[in-house]
Parts: C-alpha cells; sequence; structure tokens
C-alpha cells in the first residue's frame, strides 16, 4: 500500500475512553453527563439492542437451530458477536498453556450477552491476605467501593433479597423473580445435603426503574443472553453507552482498533493511535485524559504495545507487573434429570435470563483441603428448543420406566420414541461453580514477539496454569453436587474424575479473567493507584477488570463497574482541582 | 412505566410494538409459511453481512445425494412417525435441516455419509437391496437391530454409532419447528409476567413450603 498516511485529529477531547464494555460504558456515561467532551473507540460495529438484538426469534428462524458459528460462539441468536477465535486477531500461548481467550468485538462488548449474574465483593474479597496470607490486599476496602456499588443498584437496577451474609454483601434489590419447579427442587435438596441456596441477585429490571423512561420493565423471555429490545436488562450498550451519547457529549467511534497510547517526552498520555477497520486508515486523536477499558487482556496489550522513551518497559509498567496476576474464575459443573418431573403440565416458565436462585460461599475454608470459596449458578425448566434438543435420549430413556411402569430398553424409535421426547421436556437441570483463584505472579500475559495481528499489533500469549487450590477447589464443587444431586433425587451421571482436574474448564473458559494491571500503593509492585490512575503517568486511568488485585468468588461485572464509576468521580473531582 | 409504555419510550412506536408482540404469538400465519417454505431460509434481520454471506454460501451447496436425502427421509420419518399429536419429520421439514446442518458442521459429513452407506451395505447383504428400496418390514428389522444401544450385537456397534447421531439429528431438527414446538408445547419466547410455579403444579408436587 504506497497510500498509507496518518491522518491526525486537530481536535483535543477531555478524555478518550478506548473500549465501550462496562467499564468504558460507565466511564463515559459519567464523564460525559458531568459536560466533558468524551471519545469513546469501539474496535466493533455499533450496536443497539433495541434494533440489533436477536430476541424473541424462534429456533427455525435460525438454519441451525440457534447453534454457535464463529460469528457468534455463544449460539446463532447470541448477543455477543466473536468469542473464542476472532479472524485475523489471533493469540497464543507458551508451551503446556491451555488458555481461552472471548472477545466480542461490538458496542457494549461482553456486557450484550453476559448472564447479567450481579454481585458484590465482599470484605474478605478486598482484604483477603489476613485469612491464610496466600493474597495480596486491594489498596481499597469493602468500605470504600460500597458507596459505588449502591450507585451502580439504583442507577442499573439489580434484584435480589436481603440475606445479612457475612462476606456476600447485600444490595439495594429490586424484587426477585420466584424460583422455576426444578429449582425448587434444587433448592430442597440443597437444603438436604447442607448446601446453601439463596434467592438470585441479577441486573433484570423485574420492576421499571424509578426515574428511567428509557428502560423497559422485563417482560420474562429468559433470553437476556440475545441483549434486550426495550433494555429491561444491563448492557453497557443500552443503559450506558447509548444514553452517554444522547447528551451530545460523548462521540464513539466503531470499528477502530486501538494501536497503542501516544505519549509526549514527558511521558505524559497525548491521546491514541487506531487503525479503523472501515477503510483500513490510521489516526491519531488526542485527549487530555486517556482512559482504557479494552478489557483485562487487551489493556495489558496496549499498554505493552505502548512503548516510548519515556517508557521503555511499555506504558504504566515501571514496575513490570503489567500482563502478571492474571485469572480467570474456577468453573466445573454437573447436570441430570429429575424423574418426578417427566410428563410435567406445561405452562410459560422463562422466566429471566439470569440466575433465579445461587448458592453463596459460607463454608470455613480452614476445615477443607482448598483454600478459597466459590458459589453456584443453578437452572433448569422447560426453555425454549434449539440445537441440541434431545440429544442422546438413548442414555435416559432406559434408566426410567415407561408410563406403563415398566423399564424399557434404551434407545429405539418411532411413536414410543416422540412420546419420550414429550415426557423428558422440562426434567434436566445443570449447576455451576464459579470460584477464586488465587492470582499469582507466574500465571501472565505478555506480547508475542513473532505474532501480529492482520493490522500489525502485536499479540498477547498467555502463560496459566491452575494449581493444587483450583483443582481441589473443583473436585469440591464435584462432591457437592452429587451430594445435592442425590438429595433433590434426580438421575446424574458420575463426577468428574481426577483425569479432568475434576471438570475444572481451562483458564480463560468462564470470561471472567481480570488482573493484569493491578491497583496498589506501590509503585513497584502495582502499575495503578488506588483510583486506578497510572503510577507513572497521571493522566492514564484504567476502569476493566484489568485493576484487580483479587477477585473474589463473585463475578466481576458489578465491581468494574462500581469502580469506574469511582475512577471517574475521581477524574471529576481531580480536573476540578486542576490536577489532570 | 408499564410495558407498553416502555416500548413506545424507546422509540418502538405502537405498530412496530404491535409487531413485536405479534412476532412471538404462536402459530400466526407468517410462521406458519417461514416453516413451510421449501428453503430453510430465515430472515436476515439483525445478523451481521457475513452471517448472511454464509448461510447464503451454505444453502447454494449441496452435500447430500439424492439418494442419501431420500435415505435420510426414510429414516427421519420411522424415528418420528407422524402421530395423533404431530406430523412426521419430513413434515417438518428434517430432511433440509440435516442437509444444511452438515455443511454447517463439516463433523457430521463423514459420520453421516459412512453410516447411510454402511446401512445400504447391510440392505444389500440381507436383502438383496438398497435401504429405501427394502420394505417397509425389512427396514424395520435392520432399525431395531441398531436403535438398541444396550441390546444390539457387537457387529452392529458401526451401525449404533451411526443410528444415534441420526436420531439426535432428527430429534433436534424436528422438535426446533412450530410443528415440533406446538407438540412439546412449549409456552414460552412470549412477553408476559412471571409470578412464581402455578399453585396447582407447587400443589401438586408438594413444594408449597419451598421457599
Amino acid at each position: 500500500m504506497n497510500d498509507i498516511q496518518i491522518k491526525k485529529s486537530a481536535q483535543i477531547y477531555d478524555a478518550i475512553i478506548v473500549g465501550s464494555g462496562a467499564g468504558g460504558g460507565m466511564a463515559g456515561y459519567v464523564l460525559a453527563h458531568a459536560g466533558l467532551k468524551v471519545l469513546m473507540l469501539e474496535a466493533g460495529p455499533f450496536f443497539d439492542p433495541a434494533k440489533d438484538s436477536l430476541q424473541l426469534k424462534w429456533p427455525w428462524e435460525s438454519p441451525r437451530r440457534g447453534a454457535s458459528t464463529s460469528f457468534r460462539n455463544f449460539g446463532d441468536f447470541d448477543g455477543a458477536y466473536g468469542g473464542w477465535a476472532l479472524d485475523g486477531e489471533p493469540y497464543t500461548t507458551t508451551d503446556k498453556t491451555e488458555f481461552y481467550w472471548f472477545r466480542a468485538r461490538m458496542l457494549g462488548g461482553r456486557t450484550n450477552h453476559w448472564g447479567r449474574i450481579s454481585l458484590r465483593m465482599g470484605p474478605d474479597d478486598f482484604k483477603g491476605h489476613h485469612i491464610d496470607g496466600l493474597t495480596d490486599d486491594w489498596p481499597i476496602s469493602y468500605d470504600d467501593v460500597k458507596p459505588f456499588y449502591d450507585k451502580v443498584d439504583r442507577m442499573i437496577g439489580v434484584y435480589g433479597t436481603i440475606e445479612n451474609l457475612p462476606n456476600e454483601p447485600d444490595g439495594i434489590f429490586l424484587p426477585p423473580p420466584k424460583p422455576r419447579l426444578n429449582e425448587l427442587y434444587i433448592k430442597k435438596g440443597a437444603a438436604k445435603a447442607g448446601v446453601k441456596v439463596i434467592t438470585g441477585r441479577g441486573s433484570v429490571l423485574t420492576e421499571a426503574l424509578p426515574d428511567n423512561k428509557d428502560r423497559g420493565a422485563c417482560f420474562y423471555c429468559g433470553q437476556c443472553g440475545r441483549s434486550c429490545k426495550v433494555y429491561g436488562d444491563f448492557s453497557s450498550s443500552s443503559c450506558l453507552v447509548i444514553p452517554a451519547i444522547k447528551t451530545g457529549n460523548l462521540r464513539v467511534i466503531a470499528n477502530a482498533m486501538v494501536r497503542e497510547v501516544l505519549t509526549d517526552a514527558s511521558g505524559q498520555a497525548t491521546g491514541v493511535s487506531y487503525v479503523s477497520k472501515d477503510d483500513m486508515q490510521e489516526y491519531q486523536v488526542k485527549a487530555k485524559i486517556v482512559i482504557l477499558g479494552a478489557s483485562a487482556g487487551e489493556s495489558a496489550r496496549l499498554l505493552l504495545n505502548s512503548k516510548s522513551n519515556a517508557h521503555p518497559n511499555g506504558l504504566a509498567n515501571s514496575s513490570g507487573v503489567v500482563g502478571k496476576y492474571l485469572h480467570d474464575s474456577t468453573g466445573s459443573s454437573a447436570g441430570g434429570f429429575l424423574p418426578q418431573l417427566m410428563d410435567r403440565k406445561r405452562y410459560n416458565e422463562d422466566g429471566v435470563g439470569s440466575v433465579h436462585i445461587y448458592g453463596p460461599w459460607v463454608y470455613d475454608n480452614k476445615k477443607l483441603d482448598f483454600p478459597r470459596g466459590y458459589h453456584i449458578e443453578f437452572g433448569g425448566g422447560m426453555g425454549m428448543p434449539g440445537y441440541g434438543f434431545g440429544w442422546d435420549m438413548q442414555n435416559m430413556n432406559g434408566v426410567v420406566p415407561g408410563k406403563d411402569g415398566k423399564m424399557k430398553e434404551a434407545g429405539g424409535f418411532g411413536a414410543d420414541l416422540k412420546n419420550d421426547y414429550r415426557r423428558f421436556y422440562g426434567t434436566g437441570f445443570g449447576m455451576a461453580g464459579r470460584g477464586m483463584a488465587i492470582a499469582r505472579e507466574d500465571n501472565y500475559c505478555e506480547i508475542d514477539p513473532n505474532v501480529v495481528d492482520k493490522y500489525g499489533i502485536p499479540v498477547l500469549r498467555f502463560n496459566y496454569k491452575w494449581s493444587d487450590y483450583e483443582i481441589k477447589q473443583a473436585k469440591h464443587m464435584q462432591d457437592t453436587f452429587q451430594h445435592v444431586m442425590h438429595e433433590m433425587g434426580a438421575i446424574y451421571g458420575p463426577p468428574h474424575g481426577k483425569e479432568t482436574n475434576y471438570g475444572l474448564e481451562a483458564p480463560g473458559r468462564i470470561i471472567h479473567e481480570v488482573g493484569t494491571v493491578r491497583m496498589g500503593d506501590d509503585p513497584k509492585k502495582s502499575a495503578l493507584n488506588k483510583y486506578c490512575q497510572a503510577h507513572d503517568c497521571n493522566n492514564l486511568f484504567v476502569v476493566d477488570a484489568a485493576p484487580f488485585v483479587q477477585q473474589g468468588d463473585k463475578n466481576a461485572t458489578w465491581t468494574i463497574l462500581a469502580l469506574s464509576m469511582r475512577t471517574a468521580e475521581y477524574i471529576l473531582s481531580q480536573r476540578k482541582k486542576l490536577n489532570v | 412505566m408499564n410495558r407498553r409504555d416502555s416500548l413506545k419510550a424507546i422509540g418502538l412506536g405502537t405498530l412496530s410494538t404491535a409487531l413485536l408482540l405479534d412476532a412471538c404469538k404462536p402459530g400466526t400465519k407468517k410462521q406458519a409459511e417461514d416453516t413451510n417454505d421449501e428453503k430453510i431460509n430465515p430472515s436476515d434481520e439483525g445478523r451481521l453481512p457475513g452471517e448472511i454471506e454464509h448461510n447464503k454460501k451454505l444453502n447454494a451447496e449441496k452435500f447430500f445425494t439424492e439418494h442419501e436425502m431420500a435415505t435420510i427421509t426414510v429414516l427421519g420419518d420411522i424415528i418420528i412417525p407422524k402421530d395423533a399429536h404431530s406430523g412426521s419429520a419430513s413434515d417438518a421439514k428434517v430432511p433440509e435441516f440435516i442437509e444444511f446442518i452438515v455443511k454447517d458442521m463439516p463433523e457430521h459429513q463423514t459420520p453421516m455419509r459412512g453410516g447411510l452407506r454402511w446401512l445400504d451395505l447391510q440392505c444389500l447383504n440381507r436383502y438383496g437391496k438398497a435401504f429405501v428400496d427394502a420394505s417397509n418390514a425389512q427396514q424395520i428389522e435392520i432399525v431395531t437391530d441398531i436403535a438398541y444401544p444396550k441390546k444390539a450385537k457387537p457387529e452392529m456397534h458401526t451401525g449404533v454409532v451411526f443410528f444415534n447421531r441420526m436420531r439426535n439429528l432428527t430429534a433436534t431438527g424436528f422438535f426446533t419447528t412450530r410443528i415440533g414446538i406446538d407438540d412439546l408445547g412449549y409456552m414460552g419466547n412470549s412477553p408476559g409476567k412471571w409470578t412464581g410455579v402455578p399453585p396447582d403444579v407447587l400443589k401438586h408436587y408438594g413444594m408449597e413450603d419451598v421457599v
């Protein structure tokens, strides 16, 4: 290409935000509403759930009946574009590392399809060092974040119940959805097994949100994963970015893949350079502040790719900590069916697209052989059939009696088999553990010096191993699931065993990766201060999950939102004091 | 704000609100037409350009031969026949779905092609005819030999593995159509208010006290 040139914009924005997910969206929302002129760069296309969601489509409206594709790894109707592999945008792993990285390139990012399970981290999640010495404390405590969790609850909406549990802080809750029938069996079985189950917590508007005229209440289709046309659940696109655009202060450039953060001779950030996927031209845009919300992986990648004389080790990386302490939640799951529910009465039990019931961690690890806990997500019922429906009936119809009370031969065909699909419909359930992994310096991502993406940007290489802590935790999940399923009177298979690390999913699979640009009070050991402001560059902030010091046994999104709001308010206060 | 108002508030006018709600009503005329289309050709609304192109490309390709499609059709209707409640697999266009899905998921291709061939060869050896040309009794006889994994003879194992896949694809293809969903009685994908398990159901299962 002979005509390549860099197009430089003369305009200086108050802030540039890279990424439009939970973190970038919240920062954009707060700053734009405060009157700042903000430019948001998103690597994928514009996405408005009101227009672009595939909500309420029937399975036959997909020729593959909702099965996954390379365009949507979570299914043909899913709200997230992309997934584990993106064409022309590889990532690599070191020997023996198995790591999966889910990327959704679109306005709102992965929040368009997430599970809406909205959990606060607890006091021991922020300050857990005292428990066993295995984790580093955050430079902030639950009390520092609580006011922001409260504001996020009010602004975005979350259902749940007040439980007064020690490390599972209550929020400001909307009324929760009632459990489905299968979930009542789970609750009953769990109670017998001594497993605590409470009402779920999800960012779905079970009632209209007071003072918000832009968002509709949930109409119970259970399809949050497709994103919601009435904005009845939380997506960054619908709840943060689009409202921020309406202020007139936020401009979004879609299909803008940021290459690096630009700095001046003194090391201050001056803007970013990006390649437009629309015209393949190179652009530079300038701002007084640069805010990264590109995801834990992409923000680390950007910093490491932003080398200069002032920042020879990559931006905000004089400590060398950027990319290190990468950690994802653990995950292991089980499922089965309830023979009691065969031939059940039909009614609409789609409910909400988040969890109706939830198992918090309330147990004492001192009595167990692994250091930290996990929560359990449950579900089941008469869902909408899709690709995979009816699969492997031969493993089910031979283990329970037919309608005549006699055992029958597994498998089969014809009218009798056809009737079995009806009989078994709605009997299934599943449960999945999501646990805390210890953040370790030797689990990291770094720049692969030998590989670039199709835009010429060096890519990430992952190095990650589970330790015995996580493997033993997964074993405990499996044992717990077996116990609960037994008490439910369910029919289920054997637990995942040692050969699969007890069903422990590979790192990255749970899509809760955090920790790559950690915050801390000591600039030698951390990249950001407690306001997510770079120690080395005071007009650079990170607002996604990268600043996490240590994830709890909670999903990350609600904490990303609270921290991003806190950082945005800090930026506003610092501007008043003319510090940034 | 009720739902109707909230739909208006986000810019869906009365007309489009009606359309949105209408689209979720089961059994409307438009949907009936969709499922009866000769080709599986769903709407492109909300689809990425790459997705539209990909589906077009797959629809333009042909994988199974006419003979293979005929075999799949007979097998599909043996697995899911018409009964008092609903139509057969072929009534629900299951063979067309299978033709599409093996192009979309190439991992099905060789097991399906090879399995169909295995079936024909078995029939040739036993009856001197391909499966589709065998009598109905003969077809049922061979299918019976491969439809019950636990009691099937070891030499039938290849057929059992094939038939499991064929049964899976047939069931998925059938119960993801209007015909199949109506048969199953799935009542969701429709705006409403979830207020918990109906009282009669709670009572039936003795779950009134589980809170």
